[in-house]
């Protein structure tokens, strides 16, 4: 089975927040809320700062405690894959899988059941890239599967060095920044 | 200099996480209480003090029953998606806490129903009359009544214990993944469930040694706490900021005041110059206690929240 991830390149991204748009129109997500953002990390005294600007959003971790810390399956790993997803008619909205996700990458619908990035599935299926990877204008975003070795995130991960978010908390998440 | 700006703005998840507000607290105390209720019944039902007329074992299990029951409401009301409760009873997630307790409390209602059966109200006796001969069989019965309490012991620890292991088990709140939490909400139970039945007892006896009792766990109590805290303090940096949240951060005020000044300490004085018949039982300790138990699920509650990895 294949396992789907992003790699995103920090030295190409400005932060346009085009990709968070991009989400925004493609999955009808509510106004007020968002599944992808940008985070700018400043770190450093002056004169030696570095900032480092992210595209953020659900990890799909492969060791995901939002699927299991679930009650009722509705989030699970799909086969596609291994995305995490919520079926929405079986999620109860017990916000157990919020508490649970270190990277604050869910939220409530106002319709009542957890919502979050889906690396825009309907698009996977349909052979092309998630919306934010594809309106990217620096091209700083790459999609597919890192378990394969021939696959252009894997070729970027073997040349480039690169780290995940919070390693620490042992989820294995499938997003990866290169530095 | 460490700065995040964000662009993410999402409805009770920033600027700090607050998914679960009163709702939760509430619930994880009640469920604490009726644990604590349904193993000091079980003990005299093992104990065969239902042969006392006056024993709590036989008015406990209502209260318990209306307890739980107001707990649950309080779940069902912190759902976003009400209209969907009835998928948590159409699977069992192995891995869940949260299916386990679902499932776990729906265990309760019939083991509670065999307590409340051994002493019917003469109310329900006049409509139902055979249940009288029915308590009257299982009375007869001693090896019946022993095991009605083991089972109310044993499911009232389970219960206990899943108040804590439902937070315990989620890792991203670092305040909240401490091996010994699901010990502190059990203990905490007890002590709450002895301090309320010594309030309401008839028994002279059993209130003197619940007394006793409540003293004991309240002692478990701060030891089990100085466990956590120094666990915490002993791990990565962001369990150490999680400990400093309860010791000298924004919960340090409430956390040392009321639950473990008011709620332990002050509390357990009182009641050790009780039991030594320096001064007269008064219900001032007890209902410390039950307050300083429910403030103890407000904090860990909205503190473990407010903690996180960095």
């Amino acid at each position: 089975m294949a396992r789907y991830g992003m790699v995103i390149d920090t030295k190409k991204c400005v932060g346009c927040t085009d990709c968070v748009i991009a989400c925004e129109t493609e999955n009808n997500v509510p106004e007020g809320f968002a599944r992808d953002w940008i985070e700018q990390i400043a770190v450093g005294k002056f004169p030696d700062t570095t900032v480092e600007i992210r595209s953020e959003r659900c990890n799909h971790c492969s060791d995901a405690p939002c699927v299991t810390c679930c009650p009722t399956g509705a989030s699970h790993h799909s086969d596609l894959g291994g995305i995490v997803l919520v079926t929405p008619n079986e999620c109860i909205g017990c916000k157990a899988c919020i508490e649970s996700c270190p990277y604050g990458a869910r939220f409530v619908n106002p319709e009542g059941y957890v919502e979050k990035c889906t690396f825009c599935i309907h698009r996977v299926k349909e052979g092309k890239d998630p919306a934010c990877v594809s309106v990217c204008p620096t091209h700083c975003m790459h999609f597919g599967d890192l378990d394969d070795p021939n696959s252009e995130v894997s070729k970027l991960l073997q040349k480039r060095r690169n780290h995940s978010l919070i390693p620490e908390a042992g989820t294995n998440p499938n997003i990866f920044y290169l530095t | 200099m460490f700065e995040i700006t964000t662009t993410r703005h999402n409805h009770l998840i920033d600027p700090i996480l607050h998914a679960w507000t009163w709702q939760i607290p509430v619930y994880l105390f009640l469920g604490g209480l009726v644990a604590g209720m349904m193993i000091i019944s079980g003990f005299f039902l093992f104990r065969g003090r239902h042969k006392e007329e006056s024993c709590s074992c036989f008015y406990l299990p209502y209260i318990s029953f209306i307890i739980l029951s107001v707990g649950m409401l309080f779940l069902f009301l912190d759902l976003e998606h009400k209209q969907y409760v009835w998928r948590l009873y159409t699977t069992f997630q192995i891995t869940s806490p949260m299916s386990w307790g679902a499932w776990i409390l729906i265990l309760v209602y019939p083991i509670l129903l065999a307590n409340m059966i051994l002493r019917v109200p003469k109310s329900v006796v006049k409509k139902i009359p055979k249940i009288e001969e029915f308590s009257k069989k299982i009375l007869e019965h001693k090896w019946a009544v022993k095991n009605i309490g083991i089972i109310n012991m044993l499911l009232g620890a389970m219960v206990g214990m899943y108040t804590g292991i439902l937070l315990s088990s989620l890792g991203a709140r670092p305040l909240w993944s401490s091996a010994v939490l699901w010990m502190l909400f059990l203990v905490s139970g007890l002590s709450g469930a002895a301090a309320f039945v010594h309030l309401i007892a008839k028994n002279d006896y059993e209130r003197k040694l619940l007394a006793k009792s409540d003293n004991g766990f309240l002692v478990i109590e701060l030891f089990v706490i100085a466990m956590m805290i120094i666990g915490l303090l002993t791990s990565s940096s962001s369990h150490m900021a999680a400990a400093i949240l309860l010791l000298n951060g924004p919960y340090a005020s409430v956390f040392w005041v009321f639950v473990v000044g008011m709620g332990i300490v002050i509390p357990l004085f009182i009641q050790l110059l009780a039991v030594n018949q320096k001064i007269h039982h008064t219900p001032i300790a007890p209902i410390m206690v039950i307050v300083g138990g429910l403030i103890l699920r407000f904090v860990i509650v909205s503190a473990g929240q407010l903690s996180h990895w960095f």
